[in-house]
């Protein structure tokens, strides 16, 4: 269902957690908020789940002004952080709580029924007499999944569900959560500080910066074009570095690595180099390779010690890096972001010459 | 070489073996062996010199007292105790500090001190006294002022057992099931309360015996009528000072006996809630 936030603010005493956040989403949409702790992701998400209420803005679902709506009569199914298992309950009667205590409750062979088909769902059907302690912590959010989808909810909120298990389960259960969001078309909120996570499994990632929506955009779009240095610095593992534009050239100085050209006007700028922007060439230069990080790759990423930075780069195809050698940096572009916020993408100076050789042939 | 390695977190067998033996003798003189006096003194005249003492008109109806007492104040404590605690562990309010130091100011105040607050309150001369007297309600030297004065020094049990384990265990449960579509009545009744079941009994089970067993408060506000407001520890001081023994140890050894089935019952508790979350683990 549809989902429209305007102007949505929020205060914990003299803090505030949302200054305003809007955001429209369409029917079957999946999108991710991320951004750092303390942004105000998860307040929004309970704000959504009607578990918050909030001091400004209204909330529409499906057309429908959530404002006073208490959360059991929101039809939200959410899967919390740490789950949130009713820890006397066995699996089986987890799932079967939301359908236990509706209104007109359905009959106990019809919950039954439900409650086996949704276990088959998540594939653990074998699990259900069991109890929560009893199982692993990706068997949990399995059974989380299940009970939120019992209530066949309006809109599937996910608070950071991946958090609690270890990297290679994470892998395949945040395929398996994408793959049954295919299936079912519910439209999804997914809560992260994981930006590949979000990148992943999301249509569209909205970055929060301190109670705000940054930029809502899809996950190309973020690391082609970020809105704001904060976008830039957070996403793709950036280096930021300040520099110096001078006549349409940034200069590094005095870190050793060579200009850019970038249509920016002169005065100080910060630069975003991603580790794909920043390649290492094998010879005698000013940086010295730290560590390798995937030496298995055909260019492997690399942390440089430049002067008393240091930064991630990327090998130039046929280096053979080993810890300590000494390299030359060079830059394959970069985004700059001027004092007021005017963004460029810069460009190697050596291309342009070479371009400006061209033309005068 | 490996046979004499001691981990570091354990201490010499020496230190060990004098610690326990010291907590092992201390336990044996000052909790089991005046115990045991009890009833080795309640029998030294043979069991049916003891059944007739208690079988006595006044013993019986401070027996009856002593029930009716429990059963009043182990309820309502029951629900007020689950109710603080549910406030302090669930809930945000101002001052909600005060309620707690409030909860646990029984446990500091000497229950002669609350016998008697009941007395100022509530006696013929108190504040209350004249409006009482006017509508013919006796508080104090009776049913009452019993209750009033054991409710007043029973309310921490409850509320002191189950309100830890509460806090603990937060309420992410409690919002999960408010997602789900559960009201606030059948939050409380399927998730909150099943999750403290084993807390809740070993705290009512604790109120229960000292409901039974207080002697201060009730002692100033009882009146020693007897065979009317003399409940069993009144009872047992009363038979105790007009030389009585046999039958004042015969009465003490009754209440000893409920005393300890109560904690016999709450260890029994204690280990079925811990096998029950073994079992879940």
């Amino acid at each position: 269902m549809s989902v429209h936030i305007r102007d949505v603010a929020r205060r914990f005493g003299r803090t505030a957690a949302l200054e305003g956040v809007s955001l429209e989403i369409a029917q079957g949409e999946f999108v991710a908020l991320l951004g750092p702790s303390g942004s105000g992701k998860t307040t929004l998400l309970r704000i959504l789940a009607g578990l918050e209420g909030s001091d400004a803005g209204v909330v529409h679902i499906d057309g429908e002004d959530m404002t006073g709506v208490p959360a059991r009569e929101r039809r939200i199914g959410v899967v919390f952080q740490h789950y949130a298992l009713f820890r006397h309950m066995t699996v089986f009667d987890n799932v079967a709580f939301g359908l236990q205590v509706r209104r007109r409750r359905p009959t106990t062979a019809e919950i039954a029924r439900r409650v086996r088909e949704l276990l088959a769902l998540v594939q653990i059907p074998e699990l259900e007499r069991r109890y929560p302690e009893q199982i692993s912590g990706g068997q949990r959010q399995r059974v989380a999944l299940a009970r939120a989808l019992a209530i066949e909810p309006r809109l599937l909120l996910l608070d950071e569900p991946f958090g609690a298990l270890d990297a290679l389960v994470r892998k395949d259960v945040r395929r398996w959560v994408r793959g049954l969001h295919e299936r079912l078309g519910i439209t999804t909120i997914l809560v992260t500080h994981d930006q590949e996570e979000a990148m992943e499994m999301a249509d569209r990632v909205a970055v929060m910066e301190r109670g705000r929506i940054v930029q809502c955009a899809g996950g190309e779009q973020l690391l082609r074009d970020p809105a704001t240095p904060f976008v830039a610095g957070f996403l793709g593992e950036a280096t930021r570095l300040a520099c110096e534009v001078r006549g349409g050239v940034a200069h590094f100085d005095p870190i050793a690595l060579p200009a850019l050209r970038v249509a920016l006007p002169d005065g100080p700028a910060q630069a975003f180099l991603r580790p794909g922007d920043i390649l290492a060439l094998p010879g005698a230069g000013a940086g010295t390779v730290r560590a390798v990080a995937d030496p298995a790759a055909e260019q492997p990423r690399l942390l440089v010690e430049i002067g008393d930075l240091r930064i991630d780069a990327t090998a130039a195809p046929g280096m053979a890096p080993a810890r300590g050698t000494t390299c030359r940096l060079s830059l394959r572009g970069g985004t700059l972001f001027a004092a007021d916020g005017q963004r460029a993408r810069a460009e190697p100076l050596a291309r342009v010459a070479r371009l400006v050789g061209d033309s005068g042939m | 070489m490996s046979a004499r390695f001691r981990p570091a977190h354990a201490d010499a067998p020496w230190a060990t073996l004098l610690v326990a033996g010291a907590a092992v003798l201390v336990a044996i003189l000052l909790l089991a062996l005046p115990l045991a006096a009890v009833f080795v003194e309640a029998l030294r005249r043979g069991l049916p010199v003891a059944m007739a003492a208690i079988v006595e008109e006044d013993s019986l109806a401070a027996m009856r007292l002593t029930l009716l007492v429990a059963a009043i104040t182990v309820p309502v404590n029951l629900v007020g105790g689950v109710a603080a605690a549910w406030a302090v562990a669930k809930c945000e309010f101002p001052g909600k500090r005060l309620l707690v130091t409030l909860i646990e100011l029984p446990f500091s105040v000497s229950p002669v001190i609350a016998g008697l607050v009941f007395v100022l309150i509530f006696g013929a001369q108190g504040w209350f006294g004249g409006w009482l007297q006017a509508h013919d309600i006796q508080v104090i030297f009776a049913l009452p002022g019993l209750v009033l004065a054991t409710l007043f020094v029973t309310f921490p049990f409850v509320a002191r057992t189950v309100m830890p384990l509460m806090q603990e265990q937060g309420r992410d449960e409690e919002e999960a099931a408010a997602t789900l579509g559960a009201s606030g009545f059948q939050t409380f009744w399927r998730v909150t309360l099943p999750n403290v079941k084993w807390a809740l009994l070993a705290g009512v089970l604790l109120c229960n015996a000292r409901a039974m067993g207080e002697f201060g408060a009730v002692s100033v506000v009882s009146g020693h009528i007897r065979g009317e407001t003399n409940t069993m520890p009144l009872h047992v001081e009363i038979l105790y000072n007009e030389y009585q023994f046999a039958g004042a140890f015969a009465v003490a050894a009754l209440l000893a006996l409920l005393g300890l089935i109560t904690l016999a019952a709450k260890t029994m508790l204690e280990r079925a809630g811990r096998r029950h979350s073994r079992s879940a683990t």
